[in-house]
């Protein structure tokens, strides 16, 4: 197989599942069966086309011109490389954890839970190899659609609200912001692909000024604020769809599209020139900052967890907009090592729902003794967004800290500081309650450990040994991230 | 036989008008008028192909030399207007073979297919002609056979709704017949060619002017600008819903044609545009018409009517793209022109098979449809989102235009103004869909399902074109630049 089927392959495999998922609903087993091989391949496909471009290989694929001059274009660089490798290998294991979750959990409609599912990694897919902003936009656009139908998924009036806000906010600023600034760019610069060192030049720079507000506040997905209720609103959706679509592959789309548009639109030099670069610099420093007060405000354990995913990105935007290669490669670093954290803490969210059909905070004291596995991978899982050793999150914020001198700004590096200070203040209680306290609904001390069904298990498990890893063994993420500033025409360090 | 074409276009349908009184029996008159319509778009696809391949036709009818006799004139503007409304008169007659057992008595199949083709031909007969008075005549014929049609609907309301048409059309009619009577006087030709040439002797006089403001005004009226649209919702509403299937999907876009074809073949676009203040008074009109009448759809109870509104808000897109007076904004009119015709066939083909089963288009009896019928619904779904003009249907490609014709003029407040618009569909479209999957069926209806085939195909077909030339704008994109170039370059038919 040449290069570009495999590439081809990463967005129609997804897709092919699709039809397996519909000709075989009426037999979960062979349902899942599906999903379950449709992501073994995916992981291959992406594999190989890692070991290709690793290989130096360009990989990319043209067809379709929908508008002259406008063509569906893929070309695979190292971020987005990155950023497929997490989704696909995320998406297996998600897939796990759902057969646990949606069986545990008697969740109706599993077959379009399923089909919507697979869409969504196919537009994962597509945003990651996205050679120009049209493809990206499009692939954009159909996630936000294909996740509609999994955040309103239980049906009732709740999840109907929690859909409106979600589709109101993410397709507003898309159409609103996002699609003018594509427009825009279009109009001024002439074209809409990615171009190492930006694709600007000195005598755009007042429009570029207007058009990076524009980009950052129109990629919703990002959750900068003020444009990140969406995120919240969309925890009522079943749990595998918070964990895996808004802690890794929505929102990583969202701040994978800011970087991107960072580096190979922009530039840094272009960034570095740009008067409105500072204003939304520490807007995203006021939105780390914020959005951890909030959390540490929210009892519902997915709300927590909602808040303290704004304020993660915020930092990939932070490290975006820094523009310098120190900033760069850890929000691409970030970009995977909060995928990890995040996902654990999500799966152990719905582990707890499902085994204890608990969700607030306040209810979960002594859990630890019923539920040790689950609760041991949500300290670990913690411990990754902290930002501490043993966990990969130590590395990718490391970076972005040292973004931050290199850059003198060392308000925000007091920000990253005291950001840490509140994720352990609102992330650590909660295992740590649930060990040392004693459980108030088992007075007679029986101890019985009752944990979620063994494929969820399996799951959270797997991502919170991910986290240890990383930090032992970091070098295919730095090697991506060093890759991905050689590409954009950024030194390397 | 080729050489014929133009005038076969129109004769077709005229002669199979008449004859479907003679064949009376209510299965095969359906049948008939089908193949008289087929045959119809047949003869456009060849006349399409005769102007892409030899440019310009001109035809004279009977034999009579041009400013003397009537004459037929077949450029890129027309013939792509040809196929589209053939190609709708004939996909929509598919749907009707079903559709009006339902809503009309069998004993008045005849008079619905005779006004039908009667309609076609006066819609046809205005886009061949290059002769003002046949205009007018046109014009008529196909107002009267759909005051019909709408009279053909069986709410009674269906009356009034006709008769409101029928005083506002015949107004429209009048100030048309003044203004070509004024332009007679001073020049002495109806000849549009000759029109053309002999205008400009005159431009300055009071006369010419007040006979371009009442041809203007008059066609305004008759493709429902707003504040002249207030015929249209209710005859949308009431009619039978293939009527309205119909009208909606060609006559507002005839009249259309027929503003562009006087402002810039008769008139020509320096005159339009400096002495009168025709571009100020279209900017205005247009962008309030978009937003009084979309926020007018978000509060409708019926889902005909919602649509009609939504149907004038497009028409306010279309006198917005062609205030621009550029090039690139005459080709975002002229492929809206196209791309709206196929959303709205669509739709309201689908709301005419819900008609169908459940015999309302209130919303409230939407309610839980998405489970009972659920192709009808995804269809109704992927016409709304081609409405809102997501990527990769054909309203992405004419928002794409507009946006792009606005910025090359730099009109900066008016971009955001229009992306601002289309959220409103989003809102309204939106609503449609949580009654249709968030709300549990109002009543219980055993036999509610999805329409026979001989509805769904087209309906499909209509969906497919939606997303066909949402990919490939090779035709569109390619016929409406050279037809915009074409009258811009002042080159007549």
């Amino acid at each position: 197989m040449t290069a570009e089927t495999l590439l081809l392959l990463t967005i129609l495999v997804p897709l092919g599942a699709v039809i397996g998922i519909v000709a075989l609903g009426h037999s979960p087993n062979l349902r899942e069966a599906v999903s379950l091989t449709a992501s073994l391949v995916l992981i291959y496909l992406t594999v190989s086309l890692y070991k290709i471009t690793g290989a130096g290989a360009a990989v990319s694929w043209e067809g379709l011109h929908i508008l002259p001059g406008l063509v569906l274009f893929f070309s695979i660089e190292p971020l987005g490389m990155l950023f497929s490798l997490i989704g696909s290998f995320l998406w297996l294991i998600t897939t796990i954890y759902s057969i646990g979750y949606m069986r545990g959990h008697q969740e109706k409609n599993q077959t379009r839970f399923y089909i919507c599912f697979a869409i969504a990694i196919s537009s994962v897919m597509g945003i990651s190899y996205a050679g120009n902003l049209f493809t990206l936009f499009i692939f954009y656009e159909i996630l936000t659609l294909s996740t509609y139908p999994l955040v309103t998924h239980a049906g009732t009036e709740k999840a109907k609200l929690g859909g409106r806000v979600y589709l109101g906010i993410l397709l507003t600023t898309s159409i609103l912001f996002l699609l003018l600034a594509i427009i825009g760019t279009w109009y001024i610069a002439g074209t809409v692909d990615f171009h190492p060192g930006g694709i600007f030049d000195q005598s755009h720079t007042l429009a570029a000024a207007v058009l990076l507000p524009l980009y950052v506040f129109g990629i919703g997905k990002a959750a900068i604020m003020p444009f990140h209720r969406w995120l919240p609103a969309a925890m009522v959706a079943p749990t595998p769809v918070s964990a895996l679509l808004h802690a890794v592959a929505v929102v990583k789309a969202g701040v994978f599209s800011v970087l991107k548009i960072c580096t190979y639109i922009f530039g840094f030099d272009m960034l570095n020139r740009l008067p409105t670069t500072n204003f939304l610099l520490y807007l995203a420093g006021a939105s780390v900052i914020i959005a951890s007060l909030v959390a540490m405000k929210q009892d519902n354990l997915k709300a927590r967890l909602a808040y303290s995913t704004v304020s993660q990105l915020s930092y990939i935007t932070v490290g975006a907009l820094l523009a310098n290669s120190a900033g760069a490669l850890g929000g691409a670093m970030h970009i995977g090592m909060h995928a990890f954290g995040k996902i654990t803490l999500f799966f152990c969210a719905g582990a707890i729902m499902v085994a204890t059909h608990k969700t607030e905070i306040s209810d979960m004291r002594g859990l630890g003794r019923r539920m040790p596995v689950t609760m041991t991978a949500f300290f670990i899982g913690s411990l990754s967004i902290i930002g501490l050793p043993p966990c990969g999150g130590t590395w990718s914020k490391w970076y972005l800290m040292i973004g931050t001198i290199e850059a003198d700004k060392l308000i925000l590096m007091v920000v990253l500081m005291v950001s840490s200070l509140l994720n352990i203040a609102y992330l650590l209680p909660i295992p740590i309650k649930g060990f040392l306290y004693p459980d108030p609904d088992d007075k007679k001390g029986l101890r019985q450990v009752k944990e979620a069904p063994l494929p969820s298990l399996v799951a959270l498990s797997l991502t919170s040994v991910g986290c240890i890893v990383l930090f032992i063994y970091p070098q295919p993420l730095y090697e991506l991230g060093t890759y991905f500033l050689e590409a954009a025409g950024v030194h390397g360090r | 036989m080729i050489d014929h074409l133009p005038i076969l276009q129109v004769i077709v349908p005229l002669l199979g008008a008449p004859l479907c009184l003679i064949v009376r029996s209510p299965r095969a008159v359906g049948l008939f008028a089908l193949l008289t319509s087929t045959i119809t778009f047949l003869v456009s696809c060849l006349l399409l192909q005769q102007v892409l391949l030899h440019g310009t036709i001109a035809y004279e009818l009977g034999g009579w030399a041009a400013p003397w006799g009537i004459e037929y004139r077949i450029d890129y503007l027309n013939s792509y207007l040809l196929l589209l409304v053939s190609a709708m008169g004939a996909i929509v007659l598919v749907a009707s073979q079903t559709s009006i057992d339902r809503e009309l008595p069998r004993s008045r199949h005849m008079l619905f297919y005779t006004a039908y083709l009667l309609c076609l031909t006066g819609l046809l007969g205005i886009l061949c002609t290059g002769d003002a008075f046949n205009v007018f005549v046109f014009l008529e014929i196909s107002a009267l056979s759909s005051y019909t049609l709408i009279a053909l609907g069986n709410d009674r309301r269906a009356l009034t709704a006709s008769y409101q048409y029928l005083i506002m059309g015949t107004i429209g009619a009048t100030f048309i017949i003044i203004g070509v009577g004024l332009m007679y006087m001073m020049t002495g030709t109806l000849n549009m060619y000759d029109l053309a040439q002999r205008l400009p002797e005159v431009h300055n006089s009071k006369t010419v002017l007040s006979a371009i403001g009442f041809f203007i005004v008059g066609v305004c009226l008759k493709l429902a600008l707003f504040p002249l649209h207030l015929w249209l919702p209710n005859a949308y509403a009431f009619a039978p819903s293939i009527a309205t299937a119909f009208l909606a999907a060609t006559s507002t876009k005839v009249a259309v044609y027929v503003l562009i074809r006087f402002i810039f073949s008769v008139v020509g676009p320096e005159f339009a545009n400096t002495v009168l203040p025709l571009q100020e008074i279209f900017v205005v009109l247009g962008i309030s018409g978009i937003f009084a009448t979309s926020i007018s759809a978000i509060y409708q109870l019926n889902i005909k009517r919602l649509f009609a509104y939504s149907s004038v808000a497009q028409i306010g897109y279309m006198i917005l793209a062609l205030a621009i007076g550029t090039p690139l904004g005459l080709t975002a009119t002229l492929l809206h022109l196209f791309n709206h015709a196929l959303m709205k066939a669509a739709l309201f083909l689908a709301i005419g098979a819900v008609v169908y089963r459940v015999g309302s288009s209130q919303l409230s009896h939407f309610a839980g449809l998405g489970r009972q019928m659920p192709w009808t619904m995804a269809a109704l779904v992927a016409g709304g989102l081609s409405l809102i003009g997501v990527p990769l249907t054909v309203g992405f490609v004419s928002k794409w235009y507009l946006v792009l014709a606005l910025l090359e003029n730099g009109w900066w407040p008016l971009t955001v103004l229009v992306l601002f618009s289309s959220l409103l569909a989003v809102i309204y479209v939106w609503r449609i869909v949580e009654w249709v999957y968030f709300a549990s069926p109002r009543i219980f209806i055993e036999e509610v399902k999805d329409p026979p085939l001989s509805q769904l195909v087209p309906i499909y077909v209509l969906v497919f074109a939606n997303f066909y030339f949402g990919i490939d704008t090779s035709l569109t994109v390619g016929v409406s630049k050279r037809a915009a170039e074409a009258l811009f370059g002042g080159i007549f038919l």
